[in-house]
């Protein structure tokens, strides 16, 4: 005898692992998918003075926009201020580019300086000792980002660590400028993301069988080309993995630029921050959100693809 | 044919090898022949493994010479020793085409990227997989990897081919199939190769010479037969095939041969030069015979030598032939003996009294 339909789904083991992610689902629905379809909304509404306004158009994206007003008198809606779309506007143009080559040089800097590291501790760091290594990496993490971020400040302000070492020290007889840089963000935000680019390329290298450097010295190449042969091209998909998940967080930092960059070379997320808190816009912030979110999705993409592609061979 | 003639490829002289305390190596003095099929043969953790990898370049020594065609290895590295192995794991780079992986050590021959292909064709074609050059290596079984990582090693026309362990990880009937197939590449290549493996039927049946490796010693190093027929003592006895061992007393010596008593068989004569180097004087010793060499004789049948009796203790079967176990009287522990099931012959149950015929000549002393 079969049993009732309902009865049969809700005890299947579909329906077990509802309930298992239901509450992460529920939490990411709530505070992910919610305010993301509330941003892509706002950006093609029209804003209004601290109100937005359901009303369709595309330009806060591209072209001249806008932002209405309430007229008391006839309780209909008044042209007030105009402004330029996201992609129509210079400012916004030239903070999103900025974002991305800053982001782009700090996933460089990072997963340079991360590889060596994670090659030291993969390949010659005694087995009963790696975890240890691992733990010390992760140390950083005890602290909340701000602060470490903040320490940065410590080290390279006018009247910092290092210039006053440097000045007492007799190297220097004035203060180096390094605070307020864009240098010295990507200086903060590679140290910041470094062990979050260690930890892939670390599980990439201890998954390669040590035979194949063997079998590749084996057939004639050195230690050096047998790396470049064997040992990197097998990382690979560490290293891209490394690459996204330092160069998403990046683009879309707002501390760093705020306190090492001391808000004189903001990014793109300082320029949403603005629109949607201090100049009342939150149509124009939201499509600038949403932009910065496409030129994310826009090179995660191409990064996924190249990933597919050395996954494919390394399966 | 005798391989004495041969010029020597690969020579040891008294290789010691330490990891931190532990002696892995224990003064290796043995020389294999060009064109040899040799194997290492021992048990885990005798050192066999250590001694190919010394070969290779993989692992130092810590005293001794290794020399490879006449050269001194000391200092030469892995990637410029005329050698080339094939891995236990086959070691296949998973991101690279069959194709690109047998020809992966081509890099810096000067022929023409033509010239090439058509090696990698050839390679292929030699280990019987013409035309799997575009498939991705992970697509693969186990026994073609191993097919890969033969031709990826013999494209480069070594002087000596190292073989380590290479077909512990297939399954029986593919084994068989590849160990006649390696002889017959072996044969045609005419390169040396030298095998390590655990397993002393596969050594017996593909090699010229085996060398049986105990506790980083070479406990003797013959021929494949002289291996069986006169293990030097019980622990190679032991380790290739099955052993009856009996105690023994030796009554007198002379000429060579020894006439000795053992419960059970009685008095007997055994060869004594031919077996172990030192002979023993009086006292007490260990016979030990092969199963096969003893035989039950069945209603009628005549000893062709020697005869005795003793009591079936225990019978496993095996289709194409029978185990017995029989405790002959007079003595303790019982000795096997294998017969082939031949048609009209009954398998005899427990506890059946029975008739052994044997011969003195197949016996074996030792210390």
């Amino acid at each position: 005898m079969s049993e009732p339909q309902g009865r049969g789904f809700w005890r299947s083991e579909a329906a077990t692992g509802l309930y298992l992610i239901s509450p992460t689902a529920l939490f990411a629905i709530l505070l992910l998918a919610a305010p993301l379809a509330t941003t892509l909304l706002y950006s093609v509404f029209t804003d209004g003075y601290l109100e937005i306004i359901p009303r369709f158009q595309l330009c806060n994206y591209i072209g001249e926009c806008a932002s209405l007003k309430l007229d008391a008198a006839t309780g209909e809606y008044v042209q007030d201020q105009t402004y330029l779309g996201a992609w129509s506007d210079p400012v916004v143009m030239t903070l999103m580019w900025r974002s991305l080559y800053v982001s782009i040089f700090v996933t460089a800097a990072t997963v340079i300086f991360a590889y060596p590291v994670a090659y030291f501790v993969s390949f010659n760091v005694e087995p009963s000792k790696k975890s240890l290594w691992l733990f010390l990496i992760t140390i950083p993490f005890w602290t909340s980002y701000v602060i470490r971020v903040f320490m940065w400040n410590v080290m390279i302000s006018r009247t910092g660590v290092i210039n006053s070492t440097l000045m007492s020290l007799g190297i220097i007889d004035e203060p180096l400028r390094m605070a307020f840089t864009i240098q010295a963000m990507v200086v903060t935000l590679a140290h910041a993301y470094a062990p979050f680019a260690i930890l892939p390329i670390y599980v990439a290298l201890e998954k390669i069988d040590r035979s194949l450097l063997e079998a590749g010295q084996d057939l004639g190449e050195t230690r050096f080309t047998t790396f470049l042969r064997v040992t990197l091209p097998l990382s690979m998909s560490g290293v891209i993995a490394a690459v996204l998940i330092v160069f998403i967080p990046t683009i879309g930092d707002y501390i760093t630029p705020n306190l090492i960059g001391g808000g004189k070379i903001p990014m793109i997320a300082n320029m949403i921050e603005v629109q949607m808190l201090q100049a009342d816009n939150r149509a124009l912030g939201s499509a600038v959100a949403v932009s910065a979110m496409l030129v994310v999705g826009a090179v995660s993409l191409l990064f996924l693809f190249l990933n597919r592609r050395y996954l494919k061979g390394n399966k | 044919m005798t391989s004495s003639d041969k010029p020597v490829m690969i020579e040891f002289r008294d290789v010691h090898k330490y990891y931190g305390d532990y002696h892995a190596l224990r003064g290796i003095n043995a020389t294999i022949k060009a064109g040899e099929f040799f194997s290492l043969l021992g048990p885990s953790g005798c050192g066999k493994t250590t001694l190919l990898r010394t070969i290779a370049g993989f692992e130092g020594i810590s005293s001794g010479v290794v020399l490879v065609d006449g050269k001194d290895m000391a200092n030469v590295p892995a990637n410029k020793r005329p050698t080339n192995m094939v891995f236990q794991s086959y070691a296949i780079f998973p991101h690279l085409t069959v194709e690109q992986n047998v020809g992966f050590g081509l890099r810096r021959d000067p022929r023409s990227k033509e010239e090439k292909m058509r090696a990698v064709g050839q390679a292929l074609e030699m280990v019987g997989l013409a035309g799997y050059g575009k498939r991705s290596a992970h697509a693969l079984s186990g026994g073609q990897r191993q097919r890969v990582a033969l031709a990826r090693a013999l494209i480069l026309k070594p002087k000596v081919l190292l073989l380590d362990e290479p077909l512990s990880a297939l399954d029986k009937k593919i084994r068989e199939q590849m160990q006649l197939e390696l002889i017959k590449l072996q044969r045609e290549v005419g390169i040396t190769f030298v095998l390590v493996t655990h397993d002393q039927e596969e050594a017996l049946v593909m090699s010229d010479r085996i060398a049986v490796m105990f506790e980083g010693n070479i406990a003797q190093l013959d021929d494949p037969e002289t291996l069986y027929r006169l293990p030097k003592t019980r622990q190679v006895a032991n380790f290739i095939g099955t052993m009856n061992f009996l105690p023994a007393e030796i009554l007198s010596e002379a000429g060579g041969r020894a006439e000795v008593q053992a419960p059970g068989l009685g008095r007997l004569t055994v060869d004594i030069e031919k077996q172990i180097s030192s002979a023993p004087g009086t006292g007490q010793t260990t016979i030990g015979f092969r199963p096969e060499t003893a035989t039950l004789l069945f209603d009628g049948q005549a000893a062709t030598d020697r005869e005795s009796m003793g009591t079936v203790s225990e019978v496993v079967y095996y289709g194409d032939m029978t185990y017995y176990d029989v405790t002959l009287d007079d003595c303790d522990a019982p000795i096997r003996m294998s017969m082939r099931n031949v048609f009209g012959r009954p398998v005899l149950d427990i506890g059946t009294r029975c008739r052994v015929g044997w011969s003195p000549g197949a016996m074996v002393m030792f210390r």
